[in-house]
């Protein structure tokens, strides 16, 4: 599975090649560097390690600036690995840019962390529709959960209860977006669709398995 | 914020004529029936704007056979070949809904530049 790590900047809309207007996330892909490819010899599984987005040499700490050095690299913002990712031809040091994975047209899962949402009540968190009316002398359980369960019996609340609590900022993949465009001299890849985070947020864009 | 700028401006045409709510346009559309493309003419009054940039759309009321008549288009989108303003209209808002409850006399839109002419 191949892959590579973008920076979201925003929604806009493009016309496609039969002029239908369609919603796309603009996602900046700078050129990522190959800081490291691990083998099943030398670490059990098969990856390929990507660094990219600068980052000044002075805000990063000397071991990671050592590793980046190992591989002939600037000192990058962000490391991901990608599993599974076959670097035929490509070696330690290598750059690669959007155009190099992705074409025009591809099915690709994007993953990231969601907007963070602070502790949220049921009604924001699972849907929930709050208990009763707004009139009718009521007053103070528009937005509660309702009943958790039993009294007597079972006596306890079961495990996995929807309840409020923290909301977001967890890691979310979107499936099968595609790839609508893509602008070699700006970096950009224009996806169909929402994409997880805030804008600017870091994502990782996912190639699929081309069986199916 | 710039970046998304840059992408806009590939779909954002200058070249289109410049209207306003109350302006009476001829929006020529093409139509596709099955291989053939055609041009077909849509003339009435702009209701409202909205949206910036790639995502600008325009409302266009007209009265046809005595039924009110609204379509919405992307501005930029590339089934309109042509945009021509018949009549500039000088009103008072930038969205005119209010024209949905008026007919006849009542939905008329003064031309710009002749207010003057009534006192």
């Amino acid at each position: 599975m191949s892959g590579l790590v973008g920076k979201k900047i925003g929604m806009t809309s493009v016309f496609d090649s039969q002029g239908r207007s369609i919603p796309v996330t603009v996602v900046e892909v700078p050129a990522s560097v190959i800081t490291q490819i691990k083998t099943e010899e030398t670490d059990g599984y098969n990856a390929v390690q990507l660094s990219s987005f600068d980052r000044k040499a002075k805000n990063v700490s000397k071991s990671v600036k050592g590793h980046f050095d190992k591989a002939g690299s600037e000192t990058k913002a962000v490391v991901k690995e990608f599993r599974d990712f076959l670097p035929e031809g490509l070696d330690v040091g290598d750059e690669l840019k959007a155009e190099d994975v992705f074409q025009v047209g591809d099915v690709i899962d994007v993953a990231g962390t969601s907007k963070g949402r602070g502790f949220t009540g049921v009604i924001k968190r699972h849907n929930f529709s709050g208990v009763g009316d707004e009139t009718h002398g009521q007053h103070n359980r528009l937005r509660a959960p309702g009943s958790i369960g039993g009294a007597s019996d079972p006596a306890r609340v079961f495990k996995g209860m929807k309840m409020g609590g923290q909301h977001g900022n967890t890691r979310v993949k979107v499936k099968n977006l595609s790839v609508a465009k893509i602008i070699t001299e700006s970096d950009l890849v224009l996806i169909t669709g929402a994409i997880p985070g805030p804008n600017g947020g870091y994502v990782e864009l996912l190639s699929k398995p081309s069986a199916y | 914020m710039d970046k998304l700028k840059l992408v806009e401006q590939t779909i954002v045409n200058d070249d289109i004529a410049q209207f306003t709510a109350g302006d009476t346009v001829n929006v020529h559309y093409r139509v596709r029936e099955g291989e053939k493309e055609r041009i077909q003419q849509y003339e009435g009054v702009v209701l409202n704007e909205r949206g910036s940039g790639a995502n600008k759309t325009f409302t266009v009321r007209k009265i046809s056979s005595n039924v009110g008549v609204e379509r919405i288009f992307p501005l930029y989108s590339p089934f309109i070949a042509k945009i021509e303003v018949k009549k500039r209209g000088s009103v008072r808002r930038s969205k005119l809904f209010y024209l949905r409850e008026l007919r006849g006399k009542a939905a008329r839109i003064k031309e710009r530049g002749q207010e003057s002419k009534k006192k």
